[in-house]
């Protein structure tokens, strides 16, 4: 019989994961923790100042024109939006699915949806170019008739799409913690971390009668997140699928996004848990060897996912016989962007190869590595669909090229100390890892304990 | 004793008077809480740290009524969807646009669906905050390591057949490694 590997090292009983879990917010933080801090501090002032230009003195600062119109901030928004999937991928399927590894994961994969989400929702109000006029994006009533906004455009099931998805996640990230933020309450001696402690936990007891419809909603918010997150890039994919541009008019793209944006989050969750591994070596006993292994895994099927897309892609364009189609996909490869084609091909279908191979699966340095690439590449992904398809369509004569700007680097860049500063203030002041549910799965392959249930 | 403590004092919510027992490990409570529904007493509480399996069936809680919340508040998002996008393109302010009829049902199910799952996850959080009576202002804690690693029962004086020498020996025979008068 094939034995069940531990989920939790080291022995843990009840109090340990407790007192392991709230030593990060009860004590001061490593040196590491502020290396990183600083670091994403940093990125987040460049943040503020590129974006802060770019708002001052007009769209212009950035490298979009015509025929370009779409640049950074769409293809950040997008390569953001999913980043965020993998975390309810994490939480909500894998609970569905019964997959009790992700118990120790799932709460930072949440937290990293949640900013993720928070980070790209900045890309298109800001891409506007006058963000202060962002909530014409909404249906409220006003006194220009009211005019409504056009329901039939998919930039405004756009807008409906992220801003649900980031409020029922937002909710479920936080209905998820209120137990544990209880645990954090209990063990409070400082009379403002009480308080504070306290107010966020809303008071949460932990009585039979409260955990038993607590858990019903957990699921239920798991049943709902699940069809919701498929819809969100889905949606995400409309915004280029329902224009009639070559290169972007294909039924392929809601699943191949979807596919894409588990694959690149998947890759955030393993750059993210490398990072907290080092920054608190406690969690190593967690978040352990077998949780990697199993990301690595997903991180390479859905690599395999995202290189079928590629191929199918190509395989239409010549089997539609639309000369255009073929065109736009010819010119993705070979024309004057084909490097980006290239760099996408390289770091989302060869590279994760690697992981057939056990070493690489199970090796830190190695995978953080690898799932960097994986980002780079899921970058390069959108800026191939946006940036190529746009630059050269139907008529020779509005062909053009895209070259960024430095804000553009700025705005991208920053994007990251936005994210890292909400993450590390993140592990900091909130249970990382989710004290309630990792208690119930110790006992999982230990032999000699209660056994399972 | 600072304003703050003054607010609290005054918002904190009535408490139960009682006797609690604490419990090292969880399969003795659930026995336990076995044994004090069998004993007669309705009203009374386990407290633990996490969701433990078996607790339900043996202190006789039903089923969560919560999915029909979601039901019902994920209909009401779909028919809110539905009506809403009618109501704004072909009623109030019709406007053709892209040659489209003016109640161009596809282009408006991605809003329907995401009404249809906003309203049920915020009805379904709700319901929980409701049905638990949260929030509440710093309530009583019998012991804090009861959202750590003990596991506790809690017997109200207002539950049937209420008597403390009674609740006490039932308490301690079933393992508790702890009694005490407690409120909750």
């Amino acid at each position: 019989m094939i034995s069940r590997k531990p989920l939790v090292l080291g022995n843990k009983n009840y109090e340990t994961v407790t007192k392991d879990i709230c030593s990060l917010v009860e004590t001061f933080p490593s040196p590491m923790y502020y290396l990183g801090m600083g670091g994403a501090q940093f990125l987040l002032l460049l943040y503020l100042f590129a974006q802060g230009m770019i708002v001052w003195y007009g769209m212009g600062m950035m490298g979009v024109n015509h025929p370009v119109g779409w640049g950074t901030d769409i293809i950040t928004f997008v390569f953001w939006i999913g980043i965020g999937h993998a975390g309810t991928l994490i939480s909500a399927i894998l609970f569905l699915f019964r997959q009790k590894w992700r118990t120790s994961i799932a709460r930072s994969a949440e937290a990293m949806t949640v900013f993720a989400v928070m980070t790209a929702g900045t890309f298109p109000v800001l891409h506007t170019g006058r963000p202060w006029l962002a909530y014409w994006l909404l249906p409220y009533p006003n006194q220009r008739g009211p005019l409504w906004v056009n329901f039939r455009s998919p930039l405004v099931w756009d807008v409906f799409a992220v801003s649900t998805y980031a409020t029922v996640s937002a909710v479920f990230w936080y209905i998820g913690m209120v137990p544990d933020l209880a645990t954090i309450r209990d063990r409070a001696i400082n009379k403002w971390r009480k308080r504070i402690y306290g107010m966020l936990s809303l008071g949460w007891r932990g009585t039979a009668r409260n955990w038993n419809h607590y858990e019903m909603v957990y699921m239920l918010l798991c049943g709902l997140s699940t069809p919701l997150v498929l819809s969100v890039h889905s949606i995400v994919s409309f915004d280029f699928a329902v224009a009639s541009l070559p290169g972007w008019h294909t039924t392929i793209f809601p699943p191949y996004f979807v596919a894409g944006a588990i694959f690149s989050g998947f890759a955030m969750v393993v750059t993210l848990m490398c990072i907290i591994r080092e920054v608190v070596p406690v969690f190593k006993d967690y978040i352990t060897l077998e949780h990697m292994e199993a990301m690595n895994k997903i991180i390479m099927t859905t690599g395999l996912m995202v290189g079928y897309a590629y191929g199918s892609e190509f395989f239409i364009a010549w089997y539609s016989g639309s000369e255009y189609e073929g065109f736009t996909f010819l010119n993705r490869a070979f024309g004057p962007y084909w490097w980006s084609y290239w760099i996408m091909v390289s770091c989302n279908v060869f590279i994760p190869q690697l992981f057939w191979f056990r070493f690489f699966r199970r090796n830190i340095p190695w995978m953080f590595v690898i799932s960097i690439f994986v980002n780079i590449g899921m970058w390069f992904e959108r800026f191939v669909i946006t940036v190529t398809s746009l630059h050269r369509d139907f008529l020779p004569s509005n062909w053009g090229m895209w070259v960024p700007t430095l804000y553009d680097f700025g705005a991208l860049f920053g994007s990251f100390g936005l994210f890292f500063t909400l993450f590390l203030l993140y592990i900091r002041l909130m249970p990382a890892i989710s004290i309630a549910e990792v208690k119930p799965v110790l006992t999982v392959g230990r032999e000699g304990a209660h056994g399972h249930h | 004793m600072d304003i703050i403590e003054k607010l609290i004092h005054a918002a904190r919510p009535k408490s139960r008077r009682g006797v609690a027992g604490i419990w090292l490990d969880e399969h003795k409570l659930v026995a336990a809480a076995r044994k004090v529904r069998e004993a007669g007493y309705t009203k009374f509480e386990a407290i633990t740290p996490f969701p433990l399996h078996g607790i339900d069936e043996a202190m006789g809680i039903p089923f969560s009524w919560i999915p029909w919340v979601t039901l019902t508040f994920c209909l009401t998002g779909f028919a809110f969807g539905t009506w809403f996008t009618w109501w704004a393109s072909a009623v109030d302010w019709p406007l053709i646009i892209g040659g489209k009829p003016m109640w161009s049902l596809p282009a408006f199910v991605p809003i329907m669906f995401e009404c249809t799952i906003l309203f049920g996850a915020l009805a379904s959080v709700g319901a929980l905050l409701y049905i638990c009576g949260l929030p509440q202002i710093d309530p009583p804690v019998i012991d804090p390591a009861l959202s750590s690693h003990k596991f506790g029962l809690f017997i109200p004086e207002d539950d049937t057949g209420y008597n403390q020498a009674a609740v006490e020996k039932l308490l301690k025979d079933n393992g508790a490694v702890e009694v005490k008068r407690a409120e909750f």
